[in-house]
This record gives structure tokens, sequence and C-alpha cells, in this order.
């Protein structure tokens, strides 16, 4: 979780001091764990709804912490640009991302 | 209850732009940037609210009072992330910005609200909004709370980005307003003369690289490239929101707590509530006795004491017990708990096909059906939202207590079931809760599997930091819900007993049966009669259309007028005139029929057509009548 925090500060090339087995791995937004971040590459919404998560923040290229889940397992709470917004799973199944996965 | 929102037009005079003078001012802002607080303090409470002609969104438009320019308006706009016409309160939002709404004058300055919290991602409504062209000055709010987590912003080089000023501003706690005065001052001389106050001013406007229009991934690149260069650093994000989380958001503990969190709400209100709302009833009934007695016994004291009196009190001891009920969720919604109420709802939400966002309307419609209306405009979609709308009158509403409490304590003993905590009462009045509640339910599902059947919705929630509910916030809550109550009761409740009590005595010196009244009532009962209902709450059921609480400020009264229940309190006149299948059958009828002409203005308002409130009123009146026929039968038969 840390050295993801730190590898997106500085972007890719400070993969060098991380274990090159690891890999950028595109996921959909819906499928990380707890605790993992990952980097929006696009969305696939309706305009309208689309358009609401842009300007809430979910443009390619942000990064999203995956929080916590409602004691239900679902919606999810992502962290984005310092604040938390909740996602049902069918919302955050539109989004693609990509996940750096040390192995 | 009831008529909490004028909703008088808004005449505001429209003067023709002067190039250099400022007459309009409008507030611009994301949701949650604060804007409403800052609106409150600019304009000191004096507001006017209504609907853009035609539309739901809100109108908010007021005076700058509050900082000494009473010769100023301020316009309110919908909170919007940006300027792009994708919902109906941003095509408000433009319009107005374009002087092209109907009936609101033109800008001709703007004051930019951002969260200087979340500055990154709010700076990205600034760039349309600079796109205007009009005269801007940027309030950066919550800066205190920023600066005390640690966060950091060169408000000099972001203005200099922007080529518009900057100030910092706290706007709960009134800091930094000075800087709008300034400004304001400032753009009405044609002749700048240097001094700007906090406001820090940008050297070379106009000359500023705005982002490519409509598009939020350039505004996006654009936000993060000023927030780099003025070094703006966003504050740590409060450990103290994410612990909390961690309790109540846990997936035992946070359905426990959430469910113990309503039933408290409620044993407080009843176990405290009730005390209170007894003393001030006894401390009316006393200062009714004296006055009577100073009046001397003739029809002046007959008219202001068993007609106005009692039925004005009997509805005014219901005061505590409301206030409190409104204090608590006010305290639930300005912590930060309601949006986390709403995440652990969803679930169960949207088994009836509704989603989490409806709870916290449906929620505080315990309180009052009006102000849930309202608030259920958080709800993006247009078909949930109408279903909310369209159920919140079902949840039992403070207006439904004063009529629950005089059948339950006239017709149920206080048998206790689970020793002194839970009587037979309390069983009695929870039923009803959760009757209302179900009925709710059941019509949601009912209208999402018809006639409003939809994709299913995006569930959408910011969760907001939890934070301390001020004092002053809480209490000008329940200062604007106490006075509308009072108002209530000082004119529409008035004006009906008193034209009950001359009603129930033309002609004079005829019995009470033989008045006016007294033959609508008769009039009118073969039809409730099978409900176990006589005239007098046949009358009841007639003026309570207006509001459900002036059915017992009326049978107040009519009980009063009548000499053979005149000399008893209003519990024993009904046990001497109502079996227990009626007084049940009424508070049933209660639980489900749209008595509220608040309500039914407030949908009409909301929904922009009188198809949905007349429905509502028509679905609701049935379904009170044939659930008070079974009620009323069902006791007849089975309960000896």
């Amino acid at each position: 979780m840390v050295a993801i925090a730190l590898l997106s500060d500085f972007g890719v090339e400070a993969a060098d001091d991380f274990d090159l087995s690891g890999a950028w791995k595109l996921s959909l937004l819906s499928e990380l764990p707890i605790g993992t971040t990952g980097v929006v590459e696009s969305l696939e919404l309706p305009g309208e709804i689309q358009h609401h998560l842009m300007h809430m923040g979910f443009v390619p290229e942000a990064r999203v912490v995956v929080v916590r889940r409602a004691p239900a397992g679902d919606p999810t709470v992502y962290s984005i640009d310092g604040f938390e917004v909740a996602l049902r799973r069918d919302t955050a199944q539109a989004i693609r991302v990509r996940e750096y996965e040390i192995r | 209850m009831s008529d909490c929102c004028s909703t008088a037009t808004i005449k505001v005079p429209i003067e023709p732009r002067v190039a250099g003078r400022i007459r309009t001012v409008a507030l611009v802002g994301p949701p949650n940037s604060g804007k409403s607080t800052l609106f409150n303090r600019l304009t000191g409470l004096r507001q006017k609210v209504a609907n853009y002609p035609g539309l739901t969104v809100e109108q908010r438009v007021g005076r700058l009072n509050g900082i000494g320019r009473g010769d100023l308006t301020l316009i309110d706009l919908p909170g919007v992330y940006g300027l792009d016409s994708y919902s109906e309160d941003a095509r408000v939002a433009v319009e107005v910005l374009h002087g092209e709404m109907p009936g609101t004058p033109a800008p001709d300055a703007i004051l930019l609200v951002l969260d200087s919290l979340q500055l990154r991602r709010q700076l990205m409504l600034a760039a349309p909004v600079l796109g205007l062209g009009l005269p801007t000055l940027v309030l950066l709010n919550m800066s205190d709370l920023m600066e005390a987590r640690g966060g950091v912003v060169d408000t000099l080089a972001l203005a200099q980005e922007l080529g518009v000023p900057v100030a910092k501003i706290s706007a709960t706690r009134g800091a930094g307003l000075d800087s709008i005065t300034h400004f304001l001052n400032r753009k009405a001389e044609p002749v700048r003369n240097g001094s700007s106050g906090n406001a820090i001013e940008a050297p070379t406007p106009g000359r500023i690289e705005l982002p490519v229009m409509g598009n939020p991934r350039s505004y996006r690149q654009w936000a993060t490239g000023i927030s780099t260069r003025t070094k703006y650093k966003a504050p740590i994000s409060s450990e103290w929101t994410k612990r909390i989380d961690g309790v109540l958001l846990h997936r035992i503990w946070g359905p426990l707590i959430f469910l113990a969190v309503v039933f408290a709400v409620f044993q407080v209100v009843f176990s405290i509530g009730q005390p209170l709302s007894d003393g001030f009833g006894d401390v009316l009934n006393e200062g009714g006795a004296k006055i009577g007695a100073l009046l001397g016994h003739n029809w002046v004291e007959s008219l202001l004491i068993d007609g106005v009196w009692r039925g004005v009190a009997s509805v005014l001891v219901f005061v505590p017990q409301i206030l409190l009920l409104f204090l608590f969720i006010g305290v639930l919604e300005d912590s930060g708990y309601l949006a986390r109420a709403a995440l652990i709802a969803d679930r169960v939400m949207r088994s009836i096909g509704l989603n989490g966002k409806a709870f916290i309307p449906l929620l505080s419609a315990y309180a009052c059906a009006v102000p849930a209306i309202m608030a259920t405009r958080t709800i993006e979609n247009k078909r949930d939202r109408f279903a909310t709308i369209l159920v919140a009158p079902f949840m039992t509403c403070s207006a439904r207590l004063p009529i629950y409490m005089l059948m339950i304590a006239a017709f149920i003993p206080n048998k206790p079931i689970l020793g002194d905590l839970f009587g037979l009462r309390a069983a009695v009045m929870l039923s009803l809760y959760v009757l209302g509640f179900v009925a709710a339910l059941a019509t949601a599902w009912l209208l999402k599997s018809s006639i409003l059947k939809a994709s299913s919705a995006p569930f959408i929630l910011e969760l907001p930091q939890y934070r301390l509910p001020t004092i002053r916030s809480l209490s000008l809550r329940l200062m604007d819900r106490g006075q509308v109550f009072l108002k209530q009761a000082g004119t529409v409740i008035l004006a009906v007993t008193i034209v009950l009590w001359f009603l129930s005595h033309i002609p004079f010196h005829a019995d009470l049966a033989q008045s006016v009244i007294g033959r609508l009532g008769q009039f009118i009962e073969p039809a409730i009669k099978p409900l176990g209902f006589n005239w007098k709450i046949g009358i009841g059921l007639l003026t309570s259309v207006m509001a459900r609480e002036v059915i017992v400020g009326t049978l107040g009264t009519l009980y009063g007028a009548d000499p053979a229940t005149q000399s008893l309190g209003l519990q024993a006149a009904l046990r001497h005139d109502l079996t227990l299948g009626g007084a049940m059958a009424l508070v049933v009828f209660f639980a489900f029929a749209l008595q509220c002409t608040s309500t039914i203005a407030i949908v009409r308002r909301e929904t922009n057509s009188w198809r949905w409130p007349a429905l509502q009123f028509v679905y609701m009146s049935v379904l009170a009548y044939l659930a008070a026929l079974g009620t009323n039968q069902a006791i007849l038969h089975f309960v000896r």
C-alpha cells in the first residue's frame, strides 16, 4: 500500500526501486480489494452519470483508494482527491482502472 | 406538519445593467462548499425562498444586509459541479448567470465559493465560471479548518493564475467576510484605488488561460496544474472521521448502532417529551381557567375558553415533543451521520427499488413530510425522486402525534409488557410507526414496478467529514420549526376553532346536534359509520384535511360545546362517545390518509404538476378508508 502510493507520487520510473516482477494490471474499480489504489483509465457510463462522476474527480489518471465496504458488502467507499464517495458495485464496474501488483 | 415554506413569488426589481455598477451578485459553488451558510451570513437570514418559474429548482434571494449592503441583491444558485447542462440544477445556474432566467435579474458580479479542503477538485468549477467574464471574487471557504489540518495554498499565486481576487474565509465563523465588502465597494467605483482588504488582487486580470470548455478532463488537468503551481497541499483527512467510520460502518456494529440510534431517538422523544408536554399542557389549562374566571360566565367566555383556548391549547401542548424530534434529526444531519445511515440503508432500499439516498428524506419525514420532500432533491434520478416524494407522507410525521397520543391515552390501558420499559401503549404507538413505514415501502415497490419503472439508477453519495453540530445552526433550525408550528396554531387552527364555535352555536340556544355543524356531521355520518366513527369525528376528518393536528382542536371545541361532555376532559368525553374499534380505526385512518394541505402544495411544487398530488391524495384516502374499515370490523368481531 505504502509502496504503491509512493510509486504513483513519483511516476512509473520509480518502479526500479521495487520488485520488477510486478506489473500494471488492468482491472475494474469494483474488483480492487480494500486498501489498494487504482488509477482511472476510462469510464463507460450513461452520459449524465458519467459527467457527474467526472466532475466529482473520476477522470482518467485520477488516483482512487478503496477505503471500505458498507456493512452489507455494497456500496463501497472510495477516496478520491481527499474526499470520500460511495458507489454501488454496478457503477464501479463501469470504471476501468489500472492497478500495480507486486508479486 | 404544515406550512414550512412560503411559496410566495419573489419580486425583485429588474433594473437594466449599468456598466461598472453592481446591483445583483450571484453566489456560485459546488454542493457542500458551505454556500448556504455563507448565504445566510451575508443576507442576515432575511431571505425569500421560492421556485424558479415552471421548474423544480429552488430560488433563494436576499439583500446583502449581513455586510451592510442592503442595496445589493444576492442570488444563491443551486450547488453545481460544472456549468454543462447535464442536470436541471446546472441548467438553472447557467441561465441565471447569463441573465436569461425570466424574473431573475442578471448578475453583475460573482462570488465563487470553493471548499479549500478539496480545492484541487473544486477548482474545476472555476474554469467555466471565470469564462463568463463577470467580475468574480473567489472565496476559499473553511480555510481555518484547512490550515488547522496542515493544508497550504498560496493565495497570491492563485489570484495570479486565475486573474481574479482570492480571499480566505470561514463562513461558519464569519471570518474574512470584509473581503467581500471591499470587493463590492471596489467594483462599484470606476477608478481602482489599490486597497483591497484581505482579498489578494490579481495584477493582470483578463490574461489567463482557460481550458477547453465543456470537457471535464481538460478542466481537471487545468485545475491540477493550478493547484501544483500554487503549492496547494490538501489537508490530511481527519483521522477522527476514519476512526469513527471504522466503528459506525463496521460490518456488525454499524447496523446495530444504526438501529440503536433510531430506537433511542423515539425512546427519548417519548420518555422525555411526554412529561414536558404534560407539564406544558397543565400550564396552558390553568391559564385558560384563570382567564375564564376573570371573564365571568357568558358567551364571550364560552367562545374564548371553550372554543378558542381549548382548540389551540390542545395542539400547542405538542410543541416540546415536536421540537425535540427536530433537534435529534438536526444533530444527526449536521454531524454527518445521516450520510452513513444512507450508506447502511442502501441495501434494503434497493430491494424495494429505491436507493440509500431516499433514506434521508424518509427519516426526516418522521418529523415532517414537507422538508423531507424538499430533501429529495439530492436524488439525481427523477423516477426515484418522485417515488420517494409519493411515499414520504406515509412516514409517521409529528403532526400525527397529537391524535395518536390522545386516542392511545384514552383507550389503551397502560399495561406493562416488558417491565416498565415497554408497555402496551408504547407497543401500539410503535406499531403505528411500523404501519406507516410498511405502507411506504409497499407503495414504493408498487410504484417502482409500475408507473415509475426505471433501470437501476446510480448511487453516488459523498460522505462528509464528521463535525460537531453548532448550537447556532441547531437553534436556528428549532426556531424556524417552532415559528412554523406556532404560526399554524395562531392562524389556521385559530380560524378553524372560531368558525367551528360559531357553527356549533347557530342557531342560538339549540342543541349541538341541531346546530349547523351537527346537521353537516349527521349528513356525512352514514359514510363513516362502518368505520366506527360518529358525526363529531366526521367533522374532525373534514377540518383535518388542512392539517392533521387540527382534528384534536376540533374535537376539543366540539366536545366543549356539547353540554353532555362539557364537564369531562377530552379523553373522558371520547371514551363516553366511541368504541375501541372506532378509536383504533381513527388512528389507522390517520396513519394512511394525506390530510395536509402543505404536503399537497409542496408535492405540486416539487413535481411541477397537479397530477402527482392528486394521485397521491386519492390513493392514500382510499387506503385509509379501507384500512380503517378493516380495523373496526376486525375489532368488532374478534375483540370483546
